[in-house]
């Protein structure tokens, strides 16, 4: 898994019908220092995340399945948790906030 | 399967109801002497790994076939504490 | 799911059978500002999606799950972008 930053959200109305319930959000990877990092991406959300939280993704298609409790379907990013805090050990770079 | 250290926790009060009372590690990717790399994931623990220990991690679906996470929606695993290496002579 | 938008067709005569009658589509990813970043690459549409359109694409093993039976895809455009509202970023 991965952690992540909610940089927006994505509307489409026209999308594949296993997708039809879920909502849809921009995000992108956050590095050690919590910077948000490479090309944002679309993770589909079932613990209604927002704009700023930092959540935790997963990036397989079949956890990202279980995650919003779908059946087979073209899904390869979830949410599945929404973060308070990051705690890095004594000497480790300063928290993502 | 990788080798990771843990360096720090993730506190989540709104997660997957599957997830509640797990425990999820920030994993730093180590090389087999142990130094680490530019790579981090967050896993989640099956074995009480400790903070600083080094870890073997599963990625991938294949991580839902440790202990008890037959339904839950991870794709990362910590399956093993690492004891010690043994490199080959000549191995970097 | 990563943002793309839709750069072109493809036209294969000789494909395997089970791709007959897809359309397959020319994308462009699309990169932190918007503005297209890396190479392009061949997806199967499941959408309905046509030149010019930002669409959201499926990668890897998923990507087979957006046909019913499943294809042989490992890129499959899955739905059309509306519109993105980004947060201060």
């Amino acid at each position: 898994m991965i952690l992540s930053r909610v940089v927006g959200e994505v509307v489409a109305t026209h999308k594949h019908p296993t997708h039809e319930s879920f909502k849809l959000l921009l995000v992108q990877r956050l590095d050690r220092a919590g910077e948000t990092r490479g090309a944002p991406f679309v993770a589909v959300d079932v613990l209604d995340a927002g704009s700023g939280d930092t959540v935790l993704l997963t990036l397989n298609g079949w956890a990202a399945m279980t995650a919003v409790r779908s059946g087979p379907a073209p899904l390869d990013a979830a949410v599945i948790a929404i973060v308070d805090q990051v705690q890095w050990l004594d000497n480790e770079p300063a928290a993502p906030t | 399967m990788i080798l990771a250290r843990v360096v720090g926790n993730v506190v989540a009060t709104r997660k997957d109801p599957r997830l509640e009372g797990k425990k999820l590690l920030l994993l730093q990717h180590v090389n087999p002497k142990g130094v680490g790399q530019e790579r981090f994931v967050v896993a989640l623990d099956t074995v009480g790994a400790g903070d600083r220990e080094t870890v073997i991690c599963v990625s991938g679906s294949s991580a839902r076939m440790a202990s008890g996470m037959k339904s839950t929606p991870v794709d990362t695993a910590i399956v093993g504490i690492v004891d010690g290496i043994g490199l080959l002579a000549g191995e970097e | 799911m990563r943002l793309a938008r839709v750069i072109g067709n493809l036209c294969a005569t000789v494909k395997d059978p089970q791709l007959e009658g897809r359309k397959l589509l020319l994308l462009q990813p699309l990169g932190p500002d918007g503005s297209d970043a890396g190479s392009p690459l061949v997806a199967i549409d499941s959408v309905g999606a046509g030149a010019g359109e930002t669409v959201y694409w499926s990668g890897r093993r998923e990507a087979c799950l957006a046909f019913d039976p499943p294809l042989p895809s490992d890129a499959s455009v899955t739905g059309i972008v509306d519109s993105v509202s980004r947060s201060g970023a």
